[in-house]
């Protein structure tokens, strides 16, 4: 009932979603019939797995490892490759689908693009930004020629909208996201995990079999509602914040600091898919009492402060 | 986030038991993974090699619990070839646990899938209940490989019960396969509950007789495993995730899961044939 009461729709550029809640990349995304549920359980949409060319087995484990903080992670991008993915989401009729792709070349880009263009999804994320794999993510976020050249070349093969995803790297975040805008990019999704490393003190050993990987969680949700305020301040465009969020307070402050939607992982590792309608209506109720009627008013408030 | 059960714990394996020529268990002082609850995992980390999920074995020590490991991989074999006094690292134990009942209840377990079986059985006897009877089939290929048979009959002294060992080439009990067995007990006994864990084909078996015999049941899923909590999707089948909605199922929702006994996804998340 309260849902009624105020309007939880979100419009990202051209996207329009039912509510600011996503799943984040890499977090359930191989599934349909796993993405379908999520959808159920509440999100506003859900973003796959990061796909590539060619299957992925990723690394060995431990590929997940709990810190006091959140979750480090060096999956190493498994995933079943572009043709067994275009498979798996081939009947998708409902789930708003945004398919996050990975590799290092235009391209290997755009030729997956081709593949998943007549497909019903909402929109492509491009991994520029996974901290722990040679190559791709990181590595292609951090050359600016590179990241220019894929999201062009993706542009021009597609009428559907792309969203960098950008994250902390040997570049300025901003200048990523800048150069992303420029080459056509329609949003921009911040932040991926930081690179981090967690050692067994018994037996000296890393603990992940990739011994670095990317750390998740509440230890990164400031860093990522800074990186959302200056990117969406600086280059005035819409926004999807990534990094910790936990409950519908994080959520408002995400969207107060510029972003128009928010992406969640680790919390589902915690509190599993309950979250997101908990959210839902937690920032109903807060929309209400502040005397909002669409939870878009929220969008970049403290940029005025 | 950490809590207490997913901090890796450093544990020492303080007695190996040869089970049969493949199979072994390994003891060690864990007080979490001692009350894990039937069915229930934990992700063992052998560093540098793998970590691996693991259904909780009992131990017949307070404070103790096991791991009944059979070789045949790479990281399962070096698992397999851990010494006394050598370390492990253990986080969980994760996932859900079978629902338990009172009443007439047939146990179906093949391999190492005798597991979680053997901590239900211990559960159950815990009760000491007059309306508990346990019925438990235990299959194995041959005789070398019966595995528990004297463990369970001490496990289960304090409540009724019948032990029944099955070998496919007959060397050893009932000649047969596990179901054969299963088939006779749910045709001429009234059940309450089937419960099963072991090779997928068997307990589809036992699920499809248990639900034309319209007996309830549960079954213990396995699949490939990555982070154990989820989020990774490695385990999923159908739309659930075996390390959050199982290990262990009520068999009448994994027998409508089209991929159960026929396809699994492999690490890349590739949906494969399973033989």
């Amino acid at each position: 009932m309260l849902e009624d009461s105020v309007n939880l729709a979100v419009q990202i550029g051209s996207i329009r979603i039912r509510n600011p809640t996503m799943l984040a990349s890499g977090i359930l995304g191989i599934s349909y019939e796993v993405l379908k549920r999520v959808y159920e359980s509440g999100a506003g949409a859900v973003v796959s797995k990061s796909i590539s060319i060619e299957p992925r087995e990723g690394y060995k484990n431990p590929t997940v490892v709990s810190v006091e903080c959140g979750y480090l992670n060096a999956v190493g991008l498994s995933n079943p490759g572009v043709d067994a993915f275009v498979k798996e989401i081939g009947n998708n009729a409902d789930v708003p689908i945004i398919v996050n792709l990975v590799g290092s070349t235009e391209d290997e880009f755009v030729s997956m693009v081709r593949k998943f263009d007549s497909l019903n999804i909402i929109a492509y994320e491009l991994n520029l930004s996974c901290p722990h794999v040679e190559k791709v993510g990181l590595e292609v976020g951090d050359d600016p020629e590179l990241v220019y050249k894929i999201v062009k070349g993706i542009k021009a093969n597609t009428k559907k909208p792309v969203i960098a995803k950008v994250g902390l790297g040997a570049s300025d975040i901003i200048e990523t996201a800048r150069i992303s805008k420029e080459a056509g990019a329609d949003a921009i999704t911040a932040i991926n995990t930081i690179r981090a490393m967690a050692i067994n003190i018994e037996s000296g050993m890393p603990y992940l079999s990739n011994r670095i990987g990317g750390l998740s969680g509440k230890a990164i949700k400031p860093v990522a509602v800074r990186c959302v305020y200056e990117i969406s301040k600086n280059l005035n465009m819409p926004v999807i914040g990534c990094g910790g969020v936990y409950s519908w307070e994080d959520v408002v402050e995400f969207m107060l600091a510029g972003a128009s939607a928010v992406q969640m992982g680790s919390v589902i590792g915690d509190k599993w898919l309950k979250v997101f309608s908990n959210i839902i209506r937690g920032l109903s109720s807060y929309l209400e009492k502040k005397g909002m009627k669409s939870v878009m008013e929220l969008v970049g408030i403290a940029h005025k402060y | 986030m950490r809590t207490s059960i997913d901090s890796i714990r450093t544990v020492k394996v303080e007695e190996v038991v040869d089970e049969s020529p493949t199979v072994r268990t390994l003891i060690f002082e864990d007080e979490v993974c001692a009350s894990a609850k039937p069915g229930q995992f934990a992700m063992v980390w052998l560093p540098r090699i793998d970590e691996l999920p693991m259904s909780v074995m009992i131990s017949e020590r307070d404070g103790y619990a096991a791991l009944t490991i059979r070789k045949h991989g790479y990281a399962s074999t070096a698992l397999y070839n851990t010494s006394v006094g050598s370390t492990l690292g253990v986080r969980g134990p994760y996932g859900n646990c079978f629902n338990i009942v009172d009443g007439k209840l047939l146990l179906v377990g093949g391999g190492t899938g005798l597991v979680p079986l053997m901590r239900l059985s211990k559960v159950l006897a815990k009760k000491k209940s007059k309306k508990i009877d346990v019925i438990l089939i235990m299959g194995a290929k041959t005789k070398e490989e019966v595995i528990f048979e004297k463990l369970a009959k001490r496990v289960l002294k304090n409540v009724k019960n019948k032990v029944i060992v099955t070998t496919e080439d007959g060397s050893y009990g009932m000649k047969g396969f596990a179901t054969d067995a299963a088939t006779k007990i749910m045709k001429h006994n009234r059940l309450d509950m089937v419960y099963t864990c072991g090779p997928e084909r068997m307990m589809k078996k036992v699920l499809e007789m248990a639900f034309s015999y319209k007996i309830p049941s549960q079954a213990s899923l396995e699949r490939i495993m990555k982070c154990g909590i989820g989020i990774c999707c490695s385990c999923c089948i159908g739309k659930y995730l075996v390390c959050r909605d199982g290990p262990a199922m009520n068999g009448e929702t994994v027998l409508k899961i089209p991929e159960f006994g026929a396809h699994a996804r492999d690490k890349s998340g590739r949906m494969m044939d399973m033989w």
